[in-house]
């Protein structure tokens, strides 16, 4: 349903993995749907941060909200990604004792998920884990097979852009500055880019949902960021592993502990740490962090060199628990018990990217039960991405490229990505026009030189698209420009008095 | 598939003077396989002078010592592709490459190495902090000013010494940039002697030694750097760290040749050099391909990529003729004071150039090829720097029936 002046039914706050998920899920009904997003993309907060991996369940607490929906999305994961041409593979993991007290620990984990009804767990001998990973270290392990990997920013990209097509309207660079009640019992939503009015508003904002919560009731979330760090290996280091490779986690820990995943793309990580910092965008590294996630990886894994590392970075979790006490709290899924149809989802840790469908669901439960919502005739769950031309085959390249010479000019050397994908990621539904967000759809400047080769590339392509000057180049969102203008001040001058000239044409005479 | 005597991939300094001395050698069927949209490859870029002074005996510009062999493939109507990425090499010495007429395939009796290197990353050196827009590569950098014409940024701190971060200071310097610092890990600079006087203390730029980069600050733009010095055994100094406000930070932190494609065609790499292990002759472990240039080993100036790349060629003549066949050779061992050695092997007695990198800087020290204890040749160096590579030439008298080879510095 189209919306009336900026009026809405559901407001979403927050376009990360889960609120996308939720503005999916919405738009499988008659409503009217907006999402705001303060980042230029979708994803930018946790959602594209994390290890992306499809929890199996057996990490959490039977009962619980956790247990339950990380165990639900993990049945329902490969259908979800098929719909939406999203990589998924389940490669399995194994959780490896270093020492004989930890064999305890995995058949704790055993039991538990077989509670959370988590299939296929068994406890393997040190020759059955050499068998499956033979350059990893243990002398035995919790070997899960149902665990997965997927891309977590093209899971976030692709609900977000299966909503749009089924009507969700997507509003990137807006920040929700206060939320109103009004008498008729709608809210008025501030943002940066202006007002927003609906009768439901859904609190997805992830680190920010404590401050969300706040604009309306005074309940009492709160939420600390708990960083975690990680180091990308290089794609040559794949075949060390060929599945998850986790510790035996501590009790009480705020995290699952340094493990090596591989990712879908075929490279490994290492980490996350574990630390709760004082400032919610804190995406540092630090140094200490990062010596010590090598030396843990090295625990397990004798093999691996300084040499594999591209890349480190960080992401968040949105924890409840403070650090006075670690562990982890349930999630919180539920209409706020003050505010009427106003819905707060708090404390969305991990496994929050496995369970993001179950949760969404969950939300749409709320309000099906107050307003019983009727069926959305024109929803289409599937869509398509951008075609990868390197995991095509030989014939199917040829005919690419005869059909499109851009897929036959290769922009980004290490991962092999080409113009016309390029292209299709500068054009995307959503509009996010920084180069991240081409990173992130494409893959280009996530190899090992790390941009050096495309970027130039991927600069023109970008000018040359939306005729942008320079300084419009985005690298990420406002004042993350690339480059400070022309070379010579001759043309910066002409440039600017072109512009003089524009504006001056536009003036009334 | 089609079939060519010869293939080099990359039309840069090593691929274009190899294709010369192809021709020159009578080699006819060849092609030339370059990504980028010229020939001459990051020759292009370096607009500054000081090439070619031992090969042309002339101070040229980046760009024209490229356009003294680019006439030559032009006149000796050597073929080329442009535009066109390799994207396979099998130890078959078959090429798969990639450009908008199509994925063609081609099988070659010899293939040249020459792709050049890449630039080390922030990533690879685990620099901490966040991860704002202003973090170049120096050659980055230097191409989106010389080639694009775009300006990076306006106050620069650039980390790491090397040949192309000097070039850089004193480049932007020239924009109009205030390049506040160089900052060196280690406590010599990596780059050639020359450069610092140059593009450094010409320009009154400081060079900071033991000095490193330890965090970096800025969400969107960077807008500072925290550097702090090293003390000897690589530790931060306490109370050395000071915040220094800046829009950019150039990085020039080491260059690695690009081996991927030797990689997938099983070609053996010297983990120290980065390049495939060759014989005398730039042969890898694959007979057939050869390897000179950056590939192979980093260079300090282009006229020894060229000379290395004409060098090579006397090799896959002889192996086009037949005359190369594989022979079981001796291992060049390394001994104390050196870093790495090309060639890592010797098949045959012939004449020979050794290169080196030492690992320290010193004053008059002797570079000693010996058999066993037999010594067969001495060099005397009066200054050694790691920055800079060392050149022997060996005869083919001094080889004469040599069971074993060791070279050290003492």
């Amino acid at each position: 349903m189209k919306a009336v002046n900026n009026h809405y039914d559901v407001v979403v706050i927050g376009g990360g993995v889960v609120g996308c998920a939720i503005a999916r899920e919405l738009s499988r009904y008659k409503l009217s749907i907006a999402l705001l997003e303060k980042e230029a993309d979708v994803g930018w907060g946790i959602s594209c941060r994390n290890s992306g991996v499809v929890h199996a369940g057996f990490n959490y607490k039977p009962g619980t909200l956790r247990a339950q929906l990380c165990v639900k999305g993990n049945k329902s994961f490969a259908k979800l990604c098929q719909e939406l041409d999203v990589p998924y593979k389940k490669i399995g993991k194994v959780v490896v004792a270093q020492k004989k007290g930890e064999i305890r620990e995995l058949k704790k984990l055993k039991a538990q998920g077989e509670k959370n009804k988590v299939e296929g767990l068994q406890i393997i001998n040190s020759t059955e884990l050499k068998r499956l990973e033979p350059n990893v270290k243990g002398i035995a392990a919790l070997y899960s097979p149902e665990t997965a990997i997927t891309s977590p920013y093209l899971l976030t990209i692709a609900l977000a852009e299966n909503a749009l097509r089924n009507g969700v309207c997507f509003f990137l660079n807006t920040e929700v500055k206060s939320i109103a009640k009004l008498r008729n019992s709608d809210f008025r939503i501030n943002t940066n880019q202006g007002e927003f009015i609906s009768s439901y508003v859904i609190n997805s904002a992830g680190l920010y949902s404590d401050r969300v919560a706040h604009m309306v009731s005074k309940d009492k979330y709160r939420i600390y960021p708990c960083r975690g760090e990680y180091y990308v290996l290089d794609k040559n280091a794949s075949w060390i592993i060929n599945r998850l490779i986790y510790p035996v986690p501590k009790a009480g820990a705020s995290g699952l502990g340094i493990h090596l995943t591989p990712t879908i793309d075929g490279n490994i990580l290492i980490g996350p740490s574990n630390e709760y910092i004082k400032i919610k965008n804190n995406f540092s590294t630090t140094s200490p962090v990062m010596k010590m996630l090598s030396a843990e990886a090295r625990k397990f894994l004798p093999l691996i060199s300084p040499g594999y590392i591209i890349r480190s970075y960080s992401g968040l979790r949105a924890k409840q628990a403070p650090s006075s006490e670690g562990g982890f709290w349930d999630f919180v899924i539920e209409e706020s018990d003050t505010v009427k149809n106003f819905i707060n989802l708090i404390g969305i840790e991990s496994p929050g990217l496995t369970a993001a469908q179950p949760i969404a669901k969950r939300v749409v439960e709320i309000i099906n039960k107050k307003e019983r919502l009727s069926p959305n005739p024109n929803f289409n769950p599937s869509r398509k991405g951008i075609l990868r031309f390197e995991e095509q085959d030989e014939e199917t390249k040829k005919a690419l490229i005869k059909q499109d010479p851009d897929y036959g000019e290769i922009v980004c050397r290490c991962e092999k990505v080409t113009k016309k994908e390029i292209l299709e990621a500068t054009n995307n539904p959503l509009g996010a026009r920084s180069l991240i967000s081409i990173k992130y759809r494409t893959r280009a400047m996530m190899g090992r030189c790390q941009g050096g080769y495309c970027l130039p590339r991927i600069i023109e392509i970008l000018r040359e698209y939306f005729n942008l000057n320079p300084q419009e180049i985005l690298l990420k969102g406002d004042n993350s420009y690339l480059l400070t203008g022309y070379r010579s001040n001759k043309e910066n001058e002409l440039c600017k008095k072109k512009k003089l000239l524009s504006l001056a044409e536009e003036l009334p005479v | 598939m089609q079939e060519k005597e010869v293939i080099i991939i990359g039309g840069g300094a090593a691929g274009l003077a190899a294709a010369v001395a192809c021709k020159q050698k009578g080699i006819e069927d060849l092609l030339i396989i370059e990504r980028g949209d010229y020939l001459g490859g990051i020759l292009q870029q370096c607009i500054h002078d000081g090439f070619g002074l031992e090969k042309f005996h002339t101070s040229l510009a980046g760009p024209e010592y490229a356009q003294r062999y680019i006439d030559q493939v032009k006149e000796k109507e050597i073929p080329f592709l442009l535009n066109s990425m390799v994207v396979n090499l099998t130890p078959q010495k078959e090429v798969a490459v990639i450009n908008s007429q199509g994925l063609h395939h081609y099988r070659a009796k010899v293939i040249i190495l020459a792709m050049g290197c890449r630039e080390r990353t922030r990533g690879a050196i685990s620099i901490p902090g966040t991860r704002p827009s202003g973090i170049y590569a120096a050659g980055v950098a230097q191409e989106l000013i010389n080639l694009k014409d775009y300006m990076v940024g306006e106050k620069i701190v650039v980390l790491g010494s090397g040949d192309i971060g000097l070039i850089m200071a004193r480049r932007l310097t020239l924009e109009g940039a205030e390049v506040i610092m160089v900052a060196e890990k280690l406590p010599y600079s990596s780059g050639l002697p020359r450069n610092i006087n140059q593009c450094l203390y010409d320009f009154d730029i400081p060079l900071l030694l033991s000095h490193t980069v330890v965090d970096i600050e800025g969400n969107g733009r960077l807008s500072g750097v925290t550097i702090a010095q090293l003390g000897k055994r690589g530790g931060i100094i306490p109370g050395s760290k000071r915040k220094i406000p800046c829009d950019t930070l150039l990085l020039s932190v080491g260059l690695i040749p690009e081996n991927e494609l030797s990689r997938e065609a099983g070609i053996v790499i010297d983990n120290i050099t980065g390049g495939p292990q060759v014989d005398e002759r730039g042969q890898t472990s694959v007979p057939g391909v050869f390897a000179c240039g950056n590939v192979l080993q980093v260079h300090d100036i282009v006229d020894n990529v060229s000379l290395e790349a004409e060098y090579i060629v006397e090799g896959v003549a002889e192996y086009l003729e037949g005359k190369l066949t594989k022979e079981q050779g001796i291992k060049v061992e390394l001994g104390e004071g050196l870093r790495y050695v090309v060639p890592q092997n010797l098949c045959r007695i012939k004449d020979t150039i050794f290169s080196f990198r030492v690992n320290q800087l010193g004053e008059k020290k002797i570079l000693i090829f010996e058999e066993g204890k037999k010594v067969i040749k001495k060099k005397f160096l009066r200054r050694i720097n790691p920055a800079e590579m060392v050149r022997v030439k060996l005869f083919s008298s001094e080889l004469e029936d040599i069971k074993r080879l060791k070279v050290r510095l003492v």
